[in-house]
């Protein structure tokens, strides 16, 4: 596959600038020409024109309505558009309000404020239509060039839906009907389903020919009607960062695209389309022959790309042929069979049952009336044929790497937008039509696709409850609310209780709020890094600053934004924050891999209608690999021009940056820091007051007490918290016949003590005696050898001189091993393994004056 | 005249019917008298030995707790707020082995469930270090246990990401007034810690201090040192509330926990046995040699379980001719507990392997316990046959070295480093595992020992 080139879309302008803003050096156009470089096709989109986009999702690239086309004084293009937007694009909680089942090729008036109307043009794919409708009004039945078709009814501000406003809706109208006039006139308007069987009997004629070269390869048929699959390619392309591999021939799919013959309108264009379709063998004009000529010399020069430059026509193509098929299976099969088929379609896939139907009634009427009986049986041959080439090109697909496998999950999903029926009913439909299809080819086609079928029935049911939300059980009995005042400063001290406001983190929290405000006005990219010892309030505050964002959003003060949250700890592996972060943003599920190619692709390209992104990276020491590419590229985005990324980085360790960063990751990060100190005694004091405020539970210096406690053990929020919650447990505790106490000093103290008082002298002294008598030989056995370390045969030694001492019968070799054992369990010593028996080593896991000090007591 | 077999003697065990053999020499109104006693009694014996055995051997929370009656309360209460009032939690249960801290729970989770405001109300997950030996493996089974697997409609699980991804999501859904609490119970707690990033730690105690669904973590560990174990965050979490149990009971009460441990409940069929019985344990509890097995043992070890193994023991000997527990009994069952076990094997050791051990002990004591060689054990042993032995038989060198290589495989001497396959045996560095008293305390009973080995044994210089 070496002759192919990069393919390249050229945009230009068509036409002259229409005038010209001399201070700005803008001038605005009335339309612009895509060129193909390498099939030399073009398609004209002109002001008012519906356009696709190139989107976040490459399946869902977005739908506007061109308003405006002007080049800048850096001779960058701009489009300036009017947004439709699609049901996917709105939350997921705001679809309730729709109130009403929504066919997939629906869209609504975008008057979201916010999104950026201004887009490069060359984001534009192609150009589409959309059909303004009353809310009641049943959606037009439109057999042909039904993916390239949508609809409105309704407008979405961002908060509700809207009927269109009568201004709109002419609006709407009017550039439909400006089109049509546009169409009309120049008399070209052929519908290309007619046109198509006409065009394939040429093209098939020839391929017939160069079949032979292709023996038998696996076919798949489904990939070619996928709906937007001219933008998946688009972006197929994008993400296999070389282009040279992407075949050229992808590019002609313009050739018999809707948006040609419409939107072109030069004559020469529309006489040059006429002769491709009569099949005229005499062109008229000299531009026209031109093509002509390279394009057969192409079929002929180089055969396995032909097909390919069909691609788009192949799957109108194909659905004609199903549908001539199936009038087959009409006149055939009797009439229960068909609805048989219809009610299966209508389990499997609902809300397209009504399209689908109609899809087949009405062809049976048409279609056979065009296609004589001759064409079919070649239609036959070239669709096996195409099936053949597009899986070639599929397999090459996916040896390119990365792009690979972005294509077959882009295709998963298509199964599940596609209707299902169309291509279920051929195949049932085939048997009957088998004697027909005599070459070889033609009999593989329906070898697979049956076997397919099962295949593709099969997955579809488990993929819902995939993303069936788990949930913990409900309780059955309710939750009790606190009855008295220590249950009710219970609930508030606890540290998941929210407060309305974070004491003592104010100037903190304005550095970070006006740090992203900002950033958000600029919309422009940037990293923070704040780290501080645990249960300092980072997360907390950073939250906050998230919360307090988001209402200053919805008072439409700032720019919307999309927030993020990873966790360094809540990740099995430092590559899975890419997943995280991609299943976020787009709700894609995806490899690490592929997802941090997709997450690069996103944040280094300009996409129009981004919101910025604001990202949390709590924990972010965790996120630390050999290479240190997760960090890297989390710091590195940012950078990038059109990243529009506001990254947040949490973690412990103030020097994190110059400590485990390499610089080159450390400088990406920048300097923009920010380190919250451990509370003071006062601030935890006033952090547990305001928690308190109302409720009369504890004493002054009690709080104050625990405070200062804690303020110079390590000055963790948490701890204060969880020492006041337990001091009114005592408190509940120790009141019991009294009524209403309030927590004082000795109940803090007791918390304190039981919180932080050490566990060993404890335990020594609850030991039974001969442990006791145990660790007095470890430590004479210490004095004796001045080494912290002695084994149990030296001890042993000492034990038993001691044992006599004490008046005590000394215990057996197999005793003091147990004794032994049972300290190194509750880790008072540590010890080697037990097999090395007497020879086992010992030493002691706390100081020796611990022990003399717990010892001496009795 | 012999009775035919009665229902009840069928049931009594081979030995047990024996006894009835014996009567038979006495006269025949006698015997049939003396015959239904002994039927009678076996039958309480077969009940006592069934009760002493289900009190002994499985740890189960139908037996008493001693001494921690507060720890009692303080874990009841935590679990009854995080039930009735859906509050999170966490704890640890902290105390030495067999300190009682399984039945503890064992017996809050059990009072717990019968109030009528828990119950149904709670989700347990019970976790081991051991069985779960990582996040991945502790995942799954919190993901079994809560049932929550037939969500993804009996789809298996796929990695371990998306597993974490999709618990830490069904958690988060929860929240304090709606969720059902979840109750973690996390015993030998000190493993957990060593999984990688104690990630399943920091999650868990995360969820417990926001609002999220409820959650309770309790942790069963011995390990005092358990708290420098957490990392830095995951302490952070953690609420420091610990329930340390100590044992820290005196000898009165140890000797009421015996008497507790020993006496038939009143709900026994036969009231009579059941009160002789009692009156036996009562009197054994103020006996002398009684007290001085229970104080040896105390002074041991006030671990519960010892002294079940005690108790086991001596109750063992219980049978129809001798159906009451003697002081005797558990004195036996005392000496048993505490023999060296090395010693034991010691004493089945043949004349030269103890030769052979008695030229180790010299060599360890001329050379300070230094390692020592077979070669050098041999020419020990040499110097004692040909000045010393006079009922010894010389030995040849291989027999030596079998004799050898058996008290290597008995683990009595132990080579420094593996044996690799170059050295040559005689010259592989080996250290006794015995102590010289122990082998003096062995020889002292070892039957028909020579008198020149003993002898030689007491002095090491005897020879010269």
């Amino acid at each position: 596959m070496n002759t192919r080139q990069q393919s390249k879309l050229i945009y230009s302008w068509y036409g002259k600038p229409l005038n010209s803003d001399r201070k700005l050096r803008n001038s605005q156009y009335k339309g612009i020409l895509i060129t193909s470089e390498s099939t030399k096709t073009e398609a004209c989109i002109q002001l008012g024109d519906f356009i696709l986009v190139e989107g976040v999702n490459a399946d869902q690239p977005y739908v506007a309505q061109l308003m405006d086309l002007y080049e800048d004084g850096a001779q960058h293009k701009h489009a300036v558009v009017q947004w439709f937007c699609r049901l996917e694009e709105i939350p997921q909680h705001k679809r309730k309000l729709l109130k009403r089942e929504i066919s997939a090729q629906e869209v609504f008036f975008d008057q979201v404020l916010g999104y950026d109307t201004d887009i490069a043009a060359e984001t534009i794919i192609k150009s589409v239509v959309v059909l303004p409708l009353h809310l009641g009004e049943e959606l037009p039945i439109i057999t042909l060039n039904k993916e390239q078709t949508f609809y409105v009814r309704q407008s979405w501000d961002g908060k509700c839906f809207k009927v269109l406003s009568p201004d709109t809706f002419s609006k709407l109208k009017e550039a439909n009907k400006k089109r049509g006039v546009i169409t009309n006139s120049s008399k070209v308007f052929i519908p290309s389903d007619i046109l198509t069987p006409v065009k394939r009997e040429t093209g098939s004629v020839v391929r017939s020919a160069t079949k032979s070269k292709n023996p038998d390869i696996e076919i798949e048929s489904k990939h070619s009607t996928s709906k937007s699959s001219l933008a998946k390619e688009r972006h197929s392309q994008r993400v296999a960062n070389n282009d040279i591999k992407t075949p050229t021939a992808r590019k002609k799919l313009e050739l018999n695209s809707p948006t040609r013959s419409k939107g072109r309108l030069l004559g020469c264009e529309v006489l040059d389309l006429l002769d491709d379709d009569c099949d005229s063998i005499a062109p008229l004009e000299p531009s026209a022959t031109k093509r002509k000529v390279k394009f057969t010399s192409e079929i002929l020069g180089s055969p396995p790309k032909i097909p390919c430059s069909n691609d788009k026509s192949k799957s109108t193509l194909e659905t004609a042929e199903e549908r001539q098929r199936f009038s087959e299976t009409m006149q055939f099969s009797p009439y229960t069979k068909v609805k048989d088929f219809s009610e299966k379609d209508k389990n499997l896939c609902e809300k397209d049952d009504i399209l689908s139907l109609v899809g087949y009634q009405k062809p049976s009427s048409q279609i056979p009336v065009l296609t004589p009986r001759s064409r079919r049986t070649c239609a036959q041959k070239t669709s096996a044929l195409i099936a053949e080439q597009i899986s070639m090109l599929d397999q090459e697909d996916f040896q390119s790497g990365s792009g690979s496998s972005y294509c077959s999950s882009s295709e998963e999903e298509e199964d599940d937008d596609m209707p299902c029926t169309p291509e279920k009913k051929p195949k049932s439909s085939r048997i009957f039509s088998t004697p027909k299809s005599s070459r070889k080819s033609a009999v593989h086609t329906p070898a697979k696709t049956l076997k397919k079928t099962p295949l593709q029935g099969t997955p579809r049911t488990p993929r819902t409850p995939r993303n069936a939300t788990p949930e913990i059980p409900r309780r059955i009995q309710a939750a009790q609310e606190p009855a008295s005042v220590l249950e009710e400063a219970r609930l508030r001290l606890h540290v998941s209780a929210v407060p309305e406001s974070l004491p003592c983190r104010e100037e903190e929290f304005q550095d970070i709020y006006n740090f992203v405000e900002s950033k958000l006005i600029d919309g422009t990219g940037g990293c923070m890094y704040i780290s501080g010892v645990p249960g300092t309030g980072k997360t907390a505050t950073v939250h906050e600053v998230i919360r307090c964002l988001q209402q200053a959003v919805e008072n439409e003060e700032l720019p919307p934004f999309q927030f993020v949250e990873i966790n360094g700890m809540k990740l099995t592996d430092p590559h899975q924050a890419y997943v995280q972060i991609l299943e976020f943003l787009t709700g894609q599920k995806v490899t690490a891999n592929h997802a941090a190619v997709l997450l690069a692709k996103l944040f280094s390209t300009p996409g129009p209608k981004r919101k910025t992104t604001v990202l949390i990276v709590d924990e972010l020491d965790l996120l630390w690999t050999r290479k240190q590419n997760v960090m890297y590229n989390l710091f590195d985005w940012p950078t990038q021009k059109h990243s529009k990324l506001i990254i947040l980085a949490i973690a412990n360790t103030m020097d994190l940056p110059e400590r485990i960063m390499m610089s080159r990751v450390a400088s990406r990060l920048g300097l923009t820091r920010m380190s919250f100190q451990p509370y003071t005694y006062k601030q935890l004091q006033q952090i547990v007051s305001s928690r308190l405020k109302g409720v009369k539970a504890f004493e002054e210096d009690a709080v104050q007490l625990v405070s200062r406690k804690v303020a110079a053990l390590s000055g963790d929020a948490r701890r204060c918290l969880d020492i006041c919650r337990r001091a009114t447990e005592i408190c509940e505790l120790a009141q019991q016949k009294r009524t209403s106490e309030i927590v004082r000093m000795a109940h803090v103290t007791e918390a304190i003590d039981e919180m932080f008082s050490s566990p060993y002298v404890n335990a020594i002294r609850n030991a039974s005696l001969h442990e006791q008598i145990f660790l007095k030989a470890i430590l004479a056995e210490f004095r004796r050898g001045g080494v912290e370390e002695a084994t149990v045969q030296q001890i042993y030694h000492h034990y038993v001189a001691l044992c006599r001492v004490e008046g005590l019968q000394s215990p057996t070799v197999s005793e003091i091993m147990a004794i032994c054992s049972r300290l190194g369990a509750c880790r008072l010593l540590l010890v080697e393994a037990s097999n090395k028996y007497l020879h086992m080593r010992v030493r002691l896991n706390l100081s020796q004056d611990d022990v003399m000090y717990a010892l001496r007591e009795e | 005249m012999r009775p035919t077999a009665r229902p009840s003697s069928a049931r009594a065990p081979a030995s047990l019917r024996e006894p009835r053999l014996q009567p038979m020499k006495h006269s025949a109104t006698n015997k049939r008298k003396l015959k239904e006693s002994s039927a009678e009694s076996a039958e309480n014996i077969s009940q006592v030995q069934k009760i002493l055995r289900e009190r002994f051997c499985h740890h189960c929370a139908a037996g008493k707790l001693f001494g921690m009656e507060q720890q009692y309360r303080h874990l009841l209460e935590v679990l009854k707020r995080t039930t009735v009032h859906g509050e999170s939690n966490s704890a640890l249960i902290i105390g030495p082995r067999g300190s009682g801290k399984t039945a503890l729970l064992n017996h809050v989770l059990k009072d717990l469930r019968e109030m009528k405001q828990v119950r149904e109300n709670l989700l347990e997950v019970h976790l081991n270090g051991l069985l779960q030996t990582n996040d991945k493996v502790a995942l799954k089974e919190i993901t079994r246990q809560l049932q929550l697997e037939n969500v993804v409609g009996d789809k298996v699980f796929g990695s371990f990401a998306e597993n974490l991804a999709f618990l830490l999501e069904a958690l988060r859904k929860g929240d304090r007034t709606s969720s059902c609490p979840i109750l973690f119970v996390l015993d030998e707690f000190d493993l957990f810690v060593h999984h990688k990033n104690q990630t399943l730690l920091y999650n868990l105690f995360d969820i417990s201090q926001s609002a999220q669904t409820p959650v309770t973590v309790i942790g069963l560990t011995c390990r005092q040192d358990i708290l420098e174990l957490l990392e830095k965050r995951v302490k952070s979490r953690f609420s420091h509330r610990q329930i340390y149990l100590m044992n820290s009971f005196d000898f009165k009460q140890y000797i009421k926990i015996f008497k507790k441990q020993l006496s038939l409940p009143d709900e026994f069929p036969d009231e009579s046995f059941a009160q002789k019985w009692n009156n036996n344990v009562q009197h054994l509890s103020e006996d002398k040699t009684v007290q001085n097995v229970l104080q040896n043992l105390f002074h041991h070890t006030k671990d519960l379980r010892s002294l079940h193994l005690l108790l086991m023991l001596a109750g063992s000997a219980v049978t129809v001719h001798h159906p009451l527990l003697t002081a005797a009994d558990l004195q036996e069952a005392s000496r048993q507990h505490s023999t060296d076990s090395k010693a034991n094997i010691v004493h089945g050791l043949s004349v030269l392997e103890i030769c052979l051990i008695i030229a180790m002990k010299h060599l360890n004591e001329v050379y300070d316990g230094e390692p020592f060689n077979f070669q050098m054990v041999y020419n020990e042993f040499q110097k004692f046959i040909q000045r010393k032995a006079h009922s010894m038989y010389n030995f040849e060198k291989p027999v030596v070295m079998k004799a050898f290589e058996h008290l290597l495989q008995l683990e009595l001497v132990k080579p420094l480093e593996r044996p690799s396959v170059r050295a040559q045996r005689e010259y592989l560095l080996m250290k006794l595992l015995l102590d010289s008293s122990q082998i003096m305390e062995a020889l002292q009973v070892y039957p028909n020992c020579p008198t020149d080995v003993k002898q030689w044994a007491a002095s090491s210089l005897s020879w010269l």
